[in-house]
């Protein structure tokens, strides 16, 4: 750890590195049950027949909507116990998230999320010295298009 | 069903239409099975406590997608959600259960915006807005920010 560097060598190794790729359906009840998370009465979320009927032709995901489908392969905590893995502190923290909503996505469509280290930083926080990871997942669909694409931040200290 | 928001109704500084939430633990149990996010940061004590929280608090992503009800309500059928990214900086903790449905009396959060910057682009009108989402005290625990593409008026 030269001048007590957060990042690892293994940890500057991971950039750009895709980690891990799932293949999931999205399924019209996962979107209902979201939706009613949410507290959003969007019929397009909630309403088959409704949305069957709108350009979009099936109920459709509301925006960040990559939780239960994609947790199923449970990304987030194979990414952390490998950030930790590579010597990256313990605690950690969800710091944010940013999306690109390319194209919709519905029910029916099988989607392919291929996770990678987009960047690794660190800095001096009010909770010591601070380690700050973008991992960047990129959705395609079954026609090859891509959806969707995030950029998490991950904070370990 | 409200009016349809074009591009020309919106100025620097115009208001997103705001959005009232009230985030209880019945909400946050629902919230953690449709989403998958089991972490016990959001509905065990002991746990949270033992995590320097203090108490179980709300989900970032619930409030990243109360901030994208916020906007998908505002553009309409014919408005167009293009990015939104917020981060999570402040904790919110739920209002507990009064009855099976009804919470006990506390904090109401809003989700507000406003618009930063419109412009045209590859045909598109877009309009940039910065947004948040404010606890009972007015702090803005989760800031962030929204690009959107509006219809247009057809010129006469």
């Amino acid at each position: 750890m030269a001048n007590g560097s957060l990042i690892t060598e293994e940890l500057r190794k991971l950039i750009g590195v895709t980690l891990d790729t799932i293949v999931f359906k999205v399924e019209e009840g996962a979107i209902q049950r979201y939706g009613q998370a949410i507290g959003d009465p969007n019929p397009l979320y909630n309403d088959p027949d409704f949305a069957r009927k709108t350009k979009y032709g099936r109920l459709i995901a509301p925006p960040g909507f990559t939780g239960w489908p994609v947790k199923v392969g449970r990304p987030t905590e194979k990414l952390f116990a490998f950030l930790v893995k590579a010597g990256a502190p313990p605690r950690i923290l969800d710091g944010g998230i940013e999306f690109e909503f390319v194209e919709p996505i519905g029910a029916g469509d099988v989607l392919t999320a291929t996770t990678k280290i987009a960047k690794v930083g660190e800095r001096e926080t009010r909770l010591g010295k601070t380690m700050f990871t973008t991992a960047e997942v990129t959705f395609v669909n079954q026609k090859g298009n891509v959806v969707l694409r995030s950029w998490a931040t991950i904070i370990q200290f | 069903m409200a009016k349809q928001v074009c591009y020309e109704d919106v100025e620097l500084g115009t208001e997103v239409t705001p959005l009232a939430k009230i985030a209880t633990t019945r909400m946050l149990v629902q919230w953690a099975g449709a989403s998958g996010d089991f972490n016990p940061l959001h509905y065990d004590e002991d746990f949270a406590k033992a995590m320097g929280v203090g108490a179980p608090i709300v989900h970032g992503a619930l409030k990243r997608a109360w901030l994208g009800q916020l906007m998908t309500d505002w553009i309409g059928e014919d408005g167009r959600l293009k990015k939104l990214s917020c981060q999570y900086r402040g904790m919110d903790y739920p209002r507990k259960m009064k009855t099976m449905e009804e919470p006990r009396d506390g904090e109401t959060w809003w989700c507000k915006g406003k618009v930063i910057k419109k412009y045209e682009e590859g045909g598109e009108h877009l309009v940039e807005c910065e947004i948040w989402v404010e606890n009972g005290k007015g702090d803005r625990t989760t800031p962030g920010s929204a690009l959107v593409a509006l219809p247009a008026r057809k010129k006469k």
